[in-house]
């Protein structure tokens, strides 16, 4: 562990990074770098541009300045299938699921994307076990209660195999149980992918966080381990003094 | 709706293909010339449904103007058997013709990013172009090598012949098969297709655009394959149509045939392949019963077939019929899981 830490691979970096929406800078002029096998959670109030950044990062939105490089390829403009091409998982804010599919479909058209036909067959079977999915396997995602269908969202990133894993709100809407294991699986994915996760809820950040960074006013206010920050009197302030 | 797998929904496919093999060899034993030679009309424009079914009820694209493609096929086999004196290779320029022509138009529809209404109105457009355009063409100045284009009065098809023998023409009778043979083939690729990764990947799109970029698919590459294919299959359409009536108008690009078609997808149902096939038959012979009396208006009908669907059957009528068949079959279904899961473990 020691040895990769020395030279640590930096695989998303983004260098003056800004987006402007007519007068409202969502985010403005940010220095941001992930490392190699990092689990890096993103926090801040609403409006604070996290949102905003992550869809610079996913290629949803392009940077009014700035750029984006992952895994040393300049990707500030690149077309959304083209950064999930070079195997990176996304999962977004409001479940972005196939509907009127079934759950086997949904994850089958995710494996698929990445392997042979039968390599893809065996891949769904073995997401939807390792989610605990089986029992909806052939049902129609939509469905679903709401936290199974993050699920099916979560599966469909796993089942691609991804080394970088970008997740907005993976535990938005899900019960207590749900938000635990959402969290194990995240860990779980951390031990093969570094992972950006931005989340709300400050439970949640503290059962998986290692290293976090907090967004304020489209800027980056500080990132530390969650206990400097959760001691921090800016940041209580800006975020977490909503809630102490 | 999408419960089984992919060769459960051939096995549909496979079922209807050999009915349909079955009426092919029997219908002209049993019906009149004159109703085969009109049958022959209807299963061009069965075929031109089926295309609509495909890049619609599948790819989720709603083309307003299928029988942009459609007309398209049948003007460019017209014109070429008459400039090449033979049906054989003018079958293949039509159907080049109207794809070549989709991916033209779908190219800049796609990766323009145009979102779903803006390409139903711009499908339309391009249709009534045609319609104005082509109507224009009277005069002896409007020839493409020796055929003209005679306007509104449209141009006589040379009829199908013999593949590399210009010399034998098939006869009406003959001429049906082909049509039979060439919808059975059309459905049965259609129906493959949908159970292709492509396919899967289409109706994927259809579901969630987003989602599938997200998966890392070029959504607009997909939706620009199923696109030109689909015009493709309205070509194959057209080819028959301008051999089952004997020559073809400008009339075929009009705003009346172009809401047709939509409503024969919307009556035999979106996301299926048979349904508007089979639509397309029973409202074309409802319309000809219809023309054989003075009673009620024609369109009147139609449109209240239209609103009793939309309102009444919104899923038309295959997705309805066979919701109620799962249902009964659904106990059955359950058993046949666990015997599945029975032996995986």
């Amino acid at each position: 562990m020691s040895g990769k830490r020395d030279r640590r691979e930096v695989i998303v970096e983004t260098r003056n990074l800004s987006m402007h929406f007519g007068g409202v800078r969502a985010v403005e002029q940010v220095d941001f770098t992930l490392y190699d096998n990092e689990l890096r959670c993103l926090i801040g109030p609403n409006g604070a541009g996290k949102s905003t950044f992550f869809k610079c990062l996913t290629g949803q939105l392009s940077p009014t300045h700035g750029e984006v490089i992952i895994r040393g390829q300049d990707t500030t403009y690149a077309e959304t299938h083209d950064i999930a091409g070079m195997g990176v998982g996304i999962k977004t804010q409001v479940p972005n699921v196939f509907d009127e599919l079934s759950v086997d479909e949904n994850i089958w058209l995710s494996a698929r994307r990445w392997h042979k036909a039968k390599r893809a067959r065996s891949v769904t079977s073995e997401t939807i076990e390792r989610l605990q999915l089986g029992d909806t396997r052939r049902d129609i995602v939509g469905r679903l209660a709401h936290g199974q269908r993050q699920w099916v969202e979560l599966g469909m990133v796993v089942a691609a195999e991804p080394w970088l894993v970008l997740l907005d709100e993976p535990a938005a809407g899900m019960t207590h149980e749900e938000t635990a294991r959402t969290a194990e699986l995240i860990k779980e994915i951390n031990t093969q992918a570094a992972l950006i996760v931005v989340e709300h809820d400050m439970q949640f950040i503290r059962m998986i966080s290692q290293q976090v960074t907090v967004f304020h006013e489209g800027q980056i206010l500080m990132e530390d381990t969650m206990e400097v920050i959760s001691k921090d009197k800016r940041a209580r302030e800006v975020y977490l003094g909503h809630r102490a | 709706m999408n419960g089984g797998g992919s060769l459960r929904q051939m096995r549909g496919v496979f079922i209807f293909a050999m009915i349909g093999v079955v009426f092919m060899f029997v219908a002209p034993y049993v019906l009149q010339l004159f109703t085969i030679i009109n049958l022959t009309t209807a299963i061009a424009l069965a075929v031109l449904a089926l295309s609509l079914a495909l890049v619609w009820g599948y790819g989720g694209i709603l083309c307003f103007g299928q029988v942009a493609f459609f007309g398209l096929g049948a003007y460019a086999y017209t014109i070429a058997a008459i400039n090449f004196g033979g049906s054989t290779w003018a079958i293949l320029v039509a159907i080049l013709a109207a794809s070549a022509f989709a991916t033209l138009l779908g190219y800049f529809m796609f990766y323009g990013r145009v979102s779903d209404v803006y390409l139903g109105v711009i499908t339309l457009t391009v249709t009534l172009i045609f319609f104005s355009l082509i109507r224009r063409t009277s005069g002896p100045e409007y020839k493409i090598g020796n055929a003209l284009m005679g306007g509104f009065n449209g141009v006589t098809s040379p009829p199908l012949n013999l593949p590399w023998d210009s010399s034998s023409f098939l006869f009406p009778e003959q001429v049906f098969y082909v049509a039979m043979a060439a919808l059975i083939l059309c459905y049965v690729f259609c129906g493959w297709l949908v159970t292709t990764h492509f396919g899967r990947v289409c109706v994927g799109i259809r579901e969630n655009e987003l989602r599938a970029e997200l998966l890392g698919y070029d959504t607009r590459l997909y939706k620009l394959g199923i696109f030109t294919i689909s015009a493709g299959v309205a070509a194959v359409g057209g080819v028959l149509f301008c051999n089952g009536v004997g020559r073809i108008t400008p009339d075929v690009f009009n705003l009346y045939n172009a809401a047709l078609t939509i409503i024969w997808v919307i009556v035999g149902g979106r996301g299926t392949l048979i349904g508007p096939v089979a639509a397309t038959f029973g409202l074309f012979y409802l319309t000809s019963a219809l023309g054989g009396q003075s009673l009620f208006n024609n369109n009147l009908v139609l449109g209240l077939i239209l609103i009793f669907f939309v309102l009444l059957v919104p899923k038309g009528v295959a997705p309805t019929l066979s919701g109620w068949f799962t249902k009964r079959r659904k106990p059955q279904r359950v058993t046949r899981r666990r015997r599945r899961q029975g032996r995986a473990l």
